[in-house]
């Protein structure tokens, strides 16, 4: 059944008239053409698909599109802000803090969502931070460089 | 996202090859042969009629702009060639390496090539890349002499700007020099490339330079592409291995609005215009199955491989083994086994497909662009000219992207449905699918006279293949024999594909034989690292051990140390590569934390030593997984792991600290480094493990179940 959902996307109006148990992975990707968020397992297990609800990190691959309205929803696509990059973005590329590239939005939101909630952040408390999101090329060693100094960027 | 920013993105390189004539029309194509060592692939090139030029490999185009653009049918999947080929054409050109662009893969751009893996890019084709920018250089070298009407014997170049040395404001532009001309032109004798001491660029730590792209999301890769009226197909898959559809029933399915249910011999896919109301289509349709009988699992498999190995390929010998027996005090006789393994790529397998006619445009996560091509032509029966692969980003391969079922299922419903196609596995159909890497044994008898020396050493590897696998200790007495390859080994061997994974048949050889080092060295009553020093006559290797040993603090103390340390050794086509490890065991769980690896490695000439460095780190964080948990478990022809809750890849919490070695060594041609250091882990703590309990587990990985029956067997 189509409903009519309202939501920010990625700090603008949208309103979308579609079936609310879509998951919001199809939506952003296909409907929205935002594919900068990646599919990687379907179960939640790898976390390439995370997107901010409200500043939450979420698995839009598990996340029902109905849930988002009258919230604020961000994709990597919408991080940078006037043609500047995130801080979390410009450490991942100083660092080189991603290979394929493929689990680096993922990489990117969860560590945004950890940064907003524990700006000083000891290394220990970013890789719990990060348990949940999978790498298979193995920047791991980078990506919590990248994100300590992201902090201290802040 | 607009379709204006979308197209910008889209590379590298979707020019047609008529865009590419109008551009090389205003410009300097310089092409270049591989020869010697490169000629099989020309061979290969010629054998297959793919209709390409006889005399080159790769080639360089310099615009009218200035700016040179370098194609290569090589494919960029995270491993950075993105990055370093660039960095040849700068050093060799003399410009910038912010005016070196490359368009890679690209079946109708760039010249053939079998493919991305083995760490050949930078060893194999590195160096014609660079023979074609240095020709480049002397073409336009020439045409500056003519230009400014001095020998070019008196010109220099910096930063692509040609000038009379004697006279610098006498000078003219690389693109002044292109601009309005088509020039094909080789130069003859060959100049030579610039040696190390000339390098400007390579050398040097570069970044990634796909990062900003792919920190903002704007990286394109296959599942990414749009093409207007396409559809998703989700494809049927099978309960197991081998098994035929008995019966089909779709009508649930078909109910949906806006479905196409396809059924073309034993594909069977749900094609519509989302890609979610695909999936939950082909839920719904309910299908019957004649399943394979087997007997074989993860625990068979052992007994089976060793049952139906084919003959013994002798790989290295010297010495006589029955003389090196009869000198050795003590025999040592082991087993070392080790499991199939998954690619897991964080990206499956995706293509998309756009037949028309007899001709067909495809977009694939491959890393062998040019094998695709031909596969997608015989899949839906039209020449291999009318298809055209086109390379987005590739998200990690690691070998899995060399076979590519994908693309050619993709073709297929495209040529069915009449329109655009996109194929993008489902992680489960991604490990179904896989080539895993095979399951393999190792048998090996070796002794020692007592005395710290190893006097023979009889090798045997089942189905991993012989790379890695020759030892380069000095024993006088020695052979080395391989039967059936990791390729595969013949018909009836697995029961599902096989195929290359990150440094195939290394990873098992090495953990085997610097098992069996150490377990000789603990018998002898002696440090590892200083028996192997012992053993060893090679000086680079010494040297690259020393630098590993170095940079850990090791110091000598007997095996079982109760240190949690050890340190291993290997060679991998060319590289040299020397780990040493710290870990901890929790007895209670048979849990193990690897806590610092320290890895030398000695990889000759280095293009980009940033690059390098990350490849070491990529290796010894993925080489955690084969060491500690992957292991791919199945009953017949049915893959029991479909997903990461039970298929167990390395995590944050698993990161030791890392520390990476280049050894410098300008006296070697660069050799690979997209592998080596992950071939030592699986030995680096298993040694370790030893060193901290006493425990000996000859099988990977090294769950906590093994670990603890290892410790509740020595306690007995």
């Amino acid at each position: 059944m189509n409903q009519t959902i309202p939501f920010s996307l990625n700090d603008k109006p949208m309103s979308l008239s579609l079936d609310g148990e879509r998951k919001l992975l199809w939506v952003l990707r296909t409907d929205l053409g935002l594919t900068g968020t990646k599919f990687g397992c379907g179960e939640g297990f790898c976390a390439a698909c995370t997107v901010l609800v409200d500043g939450e990190a979420v698995r839009s691959c598990q996340f029902p599109l109905k849930d988002v309205a009258g919230k604020t929803v961000t994709t990597i696509e919408g991080l940078a802000q006037n043609g500047k990059l995130h801080p979390l973005q410009e450490a991942f590329a100083r660092h080189d803090a991603l290979q394929c590239g493929f689990c680096t939005p993922g990489m990117i939101l969860v560590a945004h969502e950890f940064l907003m909630k524990n700006p000083k952040p000891s290394e220990k408390d970013v890789r719990e931070a990060l348990e949940g999101n999978l790498c298979r090329c193995g920047a791991h060693t980078r990506i919590v460089q990248a994100v300590m100094d992201a902090a201290g960027l802040k | 996202m607009k379709k204006d920013e979308r197209d910008e993105y889209q590379r590298p390189g979707t020019l047609g090859r008529r865009e590419f004539l109008k551009i090389a029309g205003g410009g300097i194509v310089v092409a270049v042969s591989f020869g010697g060592e490169f000629s099989f692939s020309q061979e290969e090139a010629r054998r297959r009629g793919a209709g390409y030029p006889e005399d080159f490999n790769a080639y360089l185009l310099i615009g009218a702009d200035g700016r040179v653009t370098g194609y290569t049918g090589k494919v960029e999947l995270g491993q950075g060639a993105i990055t370093s080929l660039p960095q040849m054409i700068a050093d060799e050109l003399d410009v910038p390496y912010q005016a070196v662009d490359m368009v890679m893969g690209d079946t109708d751009l760039c010249p053939w090539d079998m493919g991305t893996f083995g760490s050949l890019t930078t060893r194999m084709f590195g160096p014609a890349l660079r023979a074609a920018a240095a020709e480049a250089r002397a073409v336009l070298l020439e045409l500056a002499a003519e230009r400014l009407k001095v020998p070019k014997e008196s010109l220099s170049v910096k930063d692509g700007v040609v000038f009379d040395k004697a006279s610098p404001s006498n000078k003219v532009f690389y693109g002044e020099l292109a601009s309005g001309k088509r020039i094909e032109r080789h130069i003859s004798p060959k100049p030579s490339v610039k040696g190390v001491g000339e390098w400007a660029v390579m050398g040097k730590p570069f970044f990634h330079k796909d990062a900003v792209d792919k920190v903002t999301g704007k990286a394109l890769f296959a599942g990414d592409i749009r093409l207007p009226g396409m559809l998703y197909a989700k494809v049927l898959r099978p309960p197991a291995q081998g098994a035929k559809i008995r019966s089909l029933d779709t009508s649930a399915a078909d109910r949906i609005e806006g479905i196409r249910i396809v059924q073309d011999g034993d594909l069977v896919a749900a094609l519509h215009e989302l890609p979610d109301v695909a999936a939950t289509a082909l839920d719904l349709i309910k299908a019957e199955y004649d399943v394979p009988e087997s007997k074989l699992d993860d625990e068979t498999i052992f007994d089976h491989l060793l049952s139906i190995a084919p003959e013994a390929r002798v790989v290295a010998e010297g010495g006589d083994l029955k003389e090196g027996e009869s000198l050795a005090a003590n025999v040592f006789e082991e087993t070392y086994l080790n499991g199939y393994v998954a690619h897991a790529p964080m990206e499956p397998h995706t293509a998309l497909a756009d037949v028309k006619g007899d001709k067909a445009t495809i977009w694939a996560s491959t890393q062998a662009p040019f094998r695709v091509k031909d596969e997608v032509a015989q899949a839906v029966g039209i020449p291999p000219a009318g298809v055209h692969v086109v390379m987005p980003f590739v998200g990690g391969g690691f070998g899995g992207k060399t076979r590519n079922i994908q693309a050619s299922q993709a073709a297929r419903l495209s040529k069915i449905t009449g329109k655009p196609v996109q194929v993008a596995w489902s992680r489960e159909d991604e490990f179904f699918n896989d080539s895993f890497r095979p399951a393999a044994i190792v048998k090996i008898r070796s002794g020692t006279d007592g005395s710290g020396k190893m006097v023979f050493w009889d090798y045997g590897v089942y189905f991993a293949g012989d790379r890695s696998s020759a030892q380069f200790y000095s024993i006088p007495h020695h052979r080395t024999v391989s039967r059936g390859e990791w390729g595969g080994g013949g018909t009836g061997a697995h029961p599902f594909a096989v195929g290359a994974w990150r440094a195939p048949g290394s990873n098992t050889n090495v953990f085997a034989r610097e098992c069996q080092i150490d377990i000789m060295a603990a018998k002898e009553g002696m440090d590892p690292l200083e028996f192997r020093m012992q053993n060893l006559s090679d000086e680079r290797m010494k040297r690259v051990l020393a630098a590993a040993a170095d940079k850990f603090g090791w110091t000598l103390a007997p095996l079982p140390s109760r240190r949690g340390m050890a340190i291993v050794c290997a060679d991998y086509s060319g590289t040299y590569v020397a780990t040493a490890a710290q870990i901890t065991v929790d007895r209670k769980t048979g849990g193990i934390q690897v806590n610092r690896v320290v890895c030398a490695q000695d990889m000759g000439q280095c293009i980009n030593p940033q690059g390098a460095v990350i490849q070491i780190e990529g290796c010894i964080t993925m080489g955690l997984g084969y060491t500690l948990t992957e292991e791919l478990h199945f009953k017949g022809g049915e893959i029991l792991d479909l997903n990461f809750d039970t298929y167990e890849l390395p995590r944050f919490s698993w990161l030791p600290k890392i520390e990476t070695v280049l050894v410098p060594n300008n006296s070697l041609p660069p050799s690979g480094g997209g592998e080596p250091a992950i071939i030592n882990m699986g030995a680096v703590v298993a040694n370790a493990l030893f060193d901290a309990t006493g425990a000996r587990v000859r099988r990977l990985p090294l769950t906590p179940k093994r670990v603890k029956a290892a410790l509740a067997a020595m306690e007995k």
